[in-house]
C-alpha cells in the first residue's frame, strides 16, 4: 500500500531523513520507534505532505502512485491520514463543522455526493461513542482549551470518521494517561481491518502493549537502523536506544 | 469644475429649489459656510492621515439628481434580506421610492426626512433633535447638513418594541455618469423602546457614486438599538458614513459594521454618553481585496460615571487593500468606574496589504478599567496544514480559518436571516461555496 523508497528529507536546508526504505501492506501495523531527533515526526509530515518538509531525493508510492508532488489535501483524498502530535487549535470552528467539511471535501474530491445530514449525525454519534467523547465536546472549537488527552482522542475520532486507508499516528500516546491511552488504543484496534494499515510513531513501547504491531522499525539519524517484530520493542524498552547507536 | 466649487455654487439653487423658508434654513446656511471654510479633508489632517479623498473628489459628480428613476423590484430583490418581515425605507438616486418601501405611521413614525422637515407636526421633534449631535466642526458633516433634504426619519414613542427590523437601502441606478448622494437620517428611540436597523448602500452599475451620509441616533432611557451597516457596494462606489449616537441612562446601543465592498469606505462612528449607566458596543468586520480601503474612526466620549464601551474590530486584507482603525476613547474626570475595552485584530494575506491601527485613549479619571489591544498577523500555517491534511482544499481551508477568525463578530448578529446573508456575502467574497455553516 505504502512504499517509501530511499527518502531524503530536509527542513530549512538541514538534512533530517537520509534514505528511508519502508514497505507497508494492507492489514499491517508498523511501529516506528527511535530517540528524539531521529526523524520520526519528519517521516510522518513528509508522507502527509507538509510543504515545510522538502523531499530532496527518493519517492513515496501510495497504492502504486507516486505522491511526492501531491498537495496535503490530495493525499488525504487518496486515503492518507496523519494524527498530529500537536493538534492545532482553531478558534471559531467547531469540531462538528470541521469534520463535516472534511468528510464532504473528501467525498467531493472522489466524485461522490456529500453525506446527508442525518447520516453524518448518526456517524458522528457512533464514532464519538467509540472514543468516549461527550457530545458537548463536539460543539466546541477544535482543540481550543482541550486537554492533551482530549486532543488525541479528537484526532482518533477524526480518523474514525474519515476511515482512511493508512493512518500515521504521530506520538499519539504522548500526554495521555493510562485510561485515555486505553480508549485511544481500543478505538484504533476497532478501526483496524485487513484493508487498511497503521503506522505508529512513538518514543515509548507502552502504546504497543495495546496496539500490537506486526513490524517494529528503529529510526536513528534519519535512517532505519533496525527492523524486527514486536520483540524488538520490548528489547528497546529494556535496553534503551543506546545499543542501536 | 472642482467638486468643492460645484457644491458651493449649487447651494443657492438647491435652497431655492426646496424651501428657503424652511426652519433649518439657518442651519444649512451656517453649515455651507463651515464647509466653505474647511473644504474636503486632506491627508495633512491627523484624522485623515491614511485616507485620501483626492481620487474620489476629482470626479464630476451630479450633486443633486433631479430625475426620479424607477426600478423594478425583481432587479433589486437580492439586496433585501430573504424570508423576513421588515419595514423598508428605500431610496433610488437620493429619492424616496414608495413602491419598494414599506413605512409606517401606526403609533410611531418610520418614514422619510423630507416629510419630517416639511410637515408642521414634526417640527417640535426636528427642533429638539435635528443636527443636535452631529458635529458642527466636521466639514463633511457640515456639507451633508447644508444639503440635507432626504433620508430616514424614525421616531419610536415610549415603550415601542418593534417586532420587525427596519431595512434602509440607498440604491444608485447609474443614470448619472457620476452621482453624489447625501442622505440625512434622524432616529429617535424614546424611553424603553427597541429597534433593529439594517442599512445598505448599493449601486446597481459601475458608474461612480460618492455617498456622504449623516445619521443621528438618540437612544433615550432604557432603550435598545441594534444597528447593522452592510457595506458591500460595487468597487466604483465610495461611502463616508458619519454616525452620531447620543445615549441616556440604561440604554444599550450596538453598531455592527460589515465592510466588504466599495472603493473607499470611511466610518466616523461617534458615541456620546450623556448620563451614567450606559452601554455602547461597536463591532466591525472588514474583508477587502484589490485596492479597496476601509477606514474606521471611532469615538467614545465617556462623560459620566459607571458606563461601558466595548469595541471589537477585525480585518482581513488581501491584495493591495488598506485598512485603518483609529479608536479614540475619552474618559472625562467625572467619569469614574468607566469600563472601556477596545480590540483590533487583523490578518494581512498579501505582502502589499496594509493596516494602520491606532488606539487613542485620553483618560482623565483615575478609577477606570480601560484596555486596548491590536494584533496584526497572517493565517496560521500550521492550522492551514492541519485542515488540508484532513482533505480540505487550500482555498476552503483559508476560508474556514477566516470564518473562525471572524466568528465572534458574526455571532453578534442577532437576526438569523441577516447572519445567513452576511455569511453568503463572505463566502462569495472568498470564492468558496458554503460547504459548512458556523
Amino acid at each position: 500500500m505504502l512504499t517509501i523508497d530511499n527518502l531524503h528529507v530536509s527542513v530549512e536546508g538541514k538534512a533530517i531523513l537520509n534514505g528511508i526504505n519502508l514497505d507497508v501492506k494492507a492489514g499491517e501495523v508498523h511501529a516506528i520507534m527511535g530517540p528524539n531527533g531521529s526523524g520520526k515526526s519528519t517521516l510522518a509530515a513528509a508522507v502527509a505532505g507538509n510543504e515545510s518538509y522538502e523531499i530532496v531525493k527518493g519517492d513515496i508510492l501510495f497504492k502504486e502512485e507516486n505522491i511526492i508532488e501531491l498537495s496535503p489535501e490530495e493525499r488525504a483524498h487518496r486515503g492518507i491520514f496523519m494524527s498530529f502530535q500537536y493538534p492545532v487549535e482553531i478558534p471559531g470552528v467547531t469540531v462538528t463543522n470541521f469534520i463535516k467539511t472534511s468528510i464532504n471535501s473528501n467525498l467531493k474530491a472522489r466524485g461522490e455526493n456529500e453525506m446527508p445530514a442525518n447520516k453524518m449525525l448518526k456517524k458522528i454519534r457512533e464514532k464519538a461513542e467509540l472514543l468516549e467523547i461527550d457530545s458537548k465536546f463536539l460543539s466546541r472549537s477544535i482543540n481550543e482549551g482541550f486537554s492533551g488527552g482530549e486532543k488525541k482522542r479528537n484526532e482518533i475520532f477524526q480518523m474514525a470518521m474519515l476511515e482512511p486507508s493508512i493512518s500515521i499516528l504521530d506520538e499519539t500516546d504522548s500526554g495521555l494517561d493510562i485510561d485515555a491511552l486505553k480508549i485511544v488504543a481500543n478505538g484504533v484496534n476497532k478501526l483496524k481491518n485487513k484493508d487498511n494499515a497503521v503506522i505508529i510513531i512513538t518514543h515509548y513501547q507502552r502504546l504497543l502493549d495495546y496496539i500490537i504491531p506486526d513490524y517494529v522499525h528503529v529510526l536513528n539519524k534519519g535512517k532505519i537502523a533496525k527492523s524486527g517484530d514486536k520483540g524488538l520493542a520490548h528489547h528497546l524498552e529494556e535496553r534503551g536506544y543506546d545499543w542501536i547507536k | 469644475m472642482q467638486l468643492t466649487e460645484k457644491l458651493l455654487s449649487s447651494f443657492l439653487a438647491f435652497e431655492l429649489d426646496i424651501d428657503i423658508n424652511s426652519s433649518i434654513h439657518n442651519l444649512r446656511t451656517n453649515a455651507i459656510k463651515n464647509f466653505e471654510k474647511l473644504g474636503f479633508p486632506n491627508r495633512k489632517m491627523e484624522n485623515w492621515k491614511y485616507t485620501s479623498l483626492n481620487q474620489i473628489i476629482k470626479e464630476d459628480y451630479t450633486v443633486f439628481s433631479k430625475k426620479k428613476n424607477v426600478i423594478d423590484f425583481k432587479r433589486v430583490k437580492d439586496y433585501f434580506i430573504d424570508n423576513i418581515e421588515s419595514y423598508k425605507i428605500v431610496f433610488v438616486d437620493g429619492f424616496y421610492d414608495p413602491f419598494l418601501s414599506q413605512t409606517s405611521h401606526d403609533g410611531l413614525d418610520i418614514c422619510i426626512m423630507s416629510a419630517a422637515l416639511n410637515k408642521p407636526k414634526y417640527s417640535n421633534l426636528i427642533n429638539k433633535y435635528f443636527n443636535k449631535s452631529a458635529s458642527s466642526e466636521d466639514s463633511l458633516t457640515s456639507l451633508n447638513t447644508a444639503f440635507s433634504k432626504e433620508g430616514v426619519y424614525i421616531h419610536l414613542p415610549k415603550k415601542t418594541v418593534l417586532e420587525k427590523p427596519i431595512e434602509i437601502i440607498h440604491f444608485a441606478t447609474g443614470n448619472e455618469a457620476a452621482l453624489m448622494l447625501q442622505p440625512r437620517n434622524l432616529i429617535i428611540v424614546e424611553e424603553s423602546s427597541e429597534v433593529e436597523i439594517i442599512e445598505t448602500h448599493q449601486s446597481l452599475t459601475v458608474n461612480s457614486v460618492f455617498s456622504n451620509s449623516v445619521t443621528e441616533i438618540f437612544a433615550q432611557k432604557n432603550s435598545k438599538v441594534d444597528y447593522y451597516k452592510i457595506q458591500n457596494d460595487v468597487i466604483s462606489s465610495s461611502l463616508i458614513d458619519n454616525t452620531y449616537i447620543t445615549q441616556k441612562r440604561d440604554s444599550d446601543v450596538k453598531v455592527h459594521t460589515f465592510s466588504f465592498g466599495g472603493r473607499l469606505t470611511r466610518n466616523n462612528l461617534n458615541f456620546y454618553q450623556k448620563t451614567p449607566f450606559i452601554n455602547s458596543t461597536m463591532k466591525g468586520l472588514t474583508i477587502i481585496d484589490y485596492d479597496q480601503l476601509v477606514d474606521h474612526h471611532t469615538l467614545v466620549h465617556h462623560s459620566n460615571p459607571n458606563c461601558e464601551s466595548h469595541q471589537d474590530y477585525k480585518g482581513i486584507f488581501s491584495g493591495k487593500s488598506t485598512g485603518v482603525f483609529n479608536g479614540k476613547i475619552i474618559v472625562d474626570k467625572i467619569a469614574q468606574k468607566t469600563n472601556a475595552f477596545q480590540q483590533n485584530n487583523n490578518i494581512l494575506l498579501d505582502d502589499k496589504s496594509t493596516i494602520n491601527s491606532k488606539p487613542q485613549l485620553e483618560i482623565f479619571a483615575d478609577d477606570v478599567k480601560c484596555s486596548h489591544g491590536c494584533t496584526i498577523g497572517q493565517l496560521d500555517r500550521d492550522a492551514l496544514f492541519y485542515l488540508r491534511a484532513r482533505g480540505i482544499p487550500k482555498k476552503e481551508a483559508k476560508a474556514l480559518l477566516t470564518y473562525g477568525f471572524a466568528n465572534n463578530i458574526l455571532e453578534s448578529v442577532k437576526i438569523p436571516e441577516l447572519k445567513i446573508k452576511i455569511k453568503k456575502i463572505i463566502a462569495k467574497k472568498l470564492g468558496v461555496s458554503l460547504g459548512f455553516d458556523l
